[in-house]
């Protein structure tokens, strides 16, 4: 238990994937203007990080990895090398059915998500995240802590990113620096901050 | 002519219109800084309080005098005692002229305030030079007003550098401070973190070598000598214990460090004057030392086998390390800080409760309320729509 507790503070805060390691930039950096739909993006990031990193790590070692096919009797393959493609398509063909599910389902969440569920399928996090994985040889039961720990992390970058820019609209920013260059040193300038927890050994 | 005649007599140039026209932001300076500003509030006013942003600023600077007091003579003091404990009896570079009348003796208080001041000028000169061009140079391009902010950031920075720090490097430091920190949010008033953190915070990952470790706290080359907060971090208050330090020995300053930080008793003397004329909000204070209280305690409550820092009292994180000047000076910066009542109690909780957490468990840093700050100001926006929004929810339910 106390390993999962520590990998899901290391993953929130000490590799926080948006202000570690500068992935899903572009969402948000794009998609950080108002606190309310950073929130949502942030928390449609967490569900689908939930679920695809572990259905990932399913695939790569039911499939993928060195011997994973000894269950059909078939030894001696690696199939690893396919893992960056599966990775992709997995987390396009899980999106899609999501959205499907919460359209059927579950109507307001759907709503509430909006256009942020497709967007995701090409947010880098969400690849990072099951990438990380596959590279860290993580179990079943980690990949679930830090799918949720991950996507939680990169939520409350975010958010925390929305609520800065949420007040320097009263700032007085140079013409030449409006606009994304001043998200970019606002980024820098809390990647700063994170780095209080740099070098934390859980 | 005396010299309001003469403001008055050049004022045209600097107008509108005027011929240096630009630079009215150079003339305005000059103006208020020498002379109560002559513009008046115009219309139906609701007016709290006569304090303005000028008088704010300048309590925070008077708030700082014991500090730059005992940074004086502590680093006097300590310089002195190890180049006594090393044979040395002359300084090196320029120093030795002044110092040839006082004398190196850590005894004498004299030698001791001018040995601090020799290191506290050069650098507290650097700051305002460099950074007041970059202030001016903004001002006048951009077109608004020096402010008296910069007095405080400069103030703070210098307060917050080790006494060794290389000049060129504390030029760098402001720099960054004010034009990233500051500027390119539009100046005083605009950015969200606290600039001279952010200077500071700038060197400490560019330069590592000159602002931690063991030989930058004592300035003389040569002498290595940790902070009692370093050596808690290796071995825990039995290794402050053996060092030498005393609970006291840390609340009245005499130990290594930075050169405004050491003093616990000047800080809080700054503390109560701050906290009198409401310039520091008591609740980010109060909140600041909530957390740490509540923080350290749960540490020594848990305890650990491996690491000794989980049993360090609330009472020497107050005194040891920066944690008294980030909480009254850094922490309570009105513009990086949570603006509303209930947001600035978490907003102080956090600060405190990331200081303990940084220093406890972060081998990386032994000092943790210079990144715990700024975390902090990173998160002061999205607490404060928290606080909003429960408030907007509680009175559509009370008027429902």
């Amino acid at each position: 238990m106390e390993a999962y507790i520590s990998l899901f503070v290391k993953a929130v805060f000490i590799e926080n994937l948006a202000l570690s390691f500068f992935l899903g930039m572009c969402t948000f950096l794009a998609v950080s203007k108002k606190i309310s739909t950073a929130m949502g993006l942030g928390v449609a990031v967490m569900v689908v990080q939930t679920i695809t990193v572990p259905a990932n790590n399913i695939i790569y070692h039911s499939l993928l990895k060195e011997d994973a096919l000894s269950w059909l009797g078939i030894t001696g393959v690696d199939l690893s090398f396919l893992s960056l493609l599966s990775c992709i398509g997995m987390i396009a063909a899980l999106v899609q059915i999501l959205e499907m599910i919460l359209d059927k389902f579950f109507p307001a969440l759907y709503n509430a998500l909006g256009v942020f569920l497709p967007l995701i399928t090409v947010n880098c996090a969400i690849l990072g995240g099951s990438l990380f994985m596959i590279e860290r040889d993580y179990s079943l039961g980690e990949s679930v802590t830090y799918g949720v720990g991950s996507g939680f992390g990169w939520a409350l970058a975010i958010t925390v990113m929305a609520g800065v820019r949420e007040k320097l609209k009263y700032s007085d920013i140079p013409g030449g620096l409006q606009g994304l260059g001043i998200t970019f040193l606002t980024a820098g300038l809390m990647s700063l901050g994170f780095m209080a927890f740099s070098g934390i050994q859980l | 002519m005396s010299a309001r005649n003469f403001l008055d007599s050049i004022e045209p140039h600097f107008t509108k219109g005027g011929k240096l026209e630009k630079y009215y932001g150079l003339y305005e300076m000059v103006d208020t800084f020498l002379y109560t500003p002559a513009e008046v509030t115009r219309g139906a006013t609701h007016v709290r309080d006569g304090n303005d942003l000028k008088r704010t600023m300048t309590f925070v600077v008077i708030a700082t005098f014991f500090c730059i007091l005992m940074a004086w003579y502590n680093t006097g003091y300590q310089a002195n005692v190890a180049m006594e404990a090393m044979g040395l009896d002359k300084a090196d570079g320029w120093r030795s002229l002044p110092m040839m009348i006082f004398g190196y003796s850590p005894y004498n208080p004299l030698s001791n305030l001018v040995h601090g001041a020799l290191y506290f000028l050069p650098i507290y000169i650097v700051t305002l030079a460099v950074g007041g061009v970059w202030e001016v140079l903004f001002a006048t391009v951009r077109g608004h007003e020096v402010n008296e902010g910069f007095l405080v950031s400069s103030m703070l920075y210098t307060l917050i550098m080790p006494p060794d720090m290389p000049l060129w490097q504390v030029a760098l430091g402001i720099s960054f401070g004010i034009v990233i920190g500051k500027e390119v949010f539009g100046g005083t008033g605009k950015n969200f973190l606290n600039p001279a953190l952010t200077g500071r915070a700038f060197l400490y990952f560019a330069y590592p070598a000159s602002i931690s470790g063991d030989s930058v706290w004592v300035a003389v080359d040569g002498y290595t000598a940790a902070t009692p907060l370093a050596l808690a971090a290796s071995g825990g208050l039995d290794a402050v214990h053996e060092a030498g330090y005393g609970w006291m020995q840390t609340f009245f300053g005499f130990i290594p460090g930075c050169l405004g930080e050491t003093s616990t008793v000047a800080i809080l003397i700054g503390c109560a004057f701050l906290l009198y004329t409401r310039i520091a909000s008591y609740r980010i204070v109060g909140g600041v030392f909530l957390g740490m209280l509540i923080m350290s305690s749960v540490f020594n409550f848990v305890g650990s086998d491996s690491n000794p820092m989980f049993a360090f009292p609330w009472y020497w994180h107050l005194t040891v390390g920066g944690f008294a000047f980030g909480m009254v000076y850094m922490a309570t910066d009105p513009v990086s800080a949570a603006m509303t009542d209930t947001g600035r109690w978490i907003f102080g909780m956090l600060v405190g409760v990331m200081t303990v957490l940084i220093r406890v468990v972060n081998p990386a840093f032994p000092e943790g309320i210079m990144l715990a700050i700024l975390f902090s100001n990173m998160f002061a926006p999205i607490i404060d729509y928290f606080v909003i929004q429960a408030n907007i929810r509680r009175r559509v339910k009370r008027h429902a």
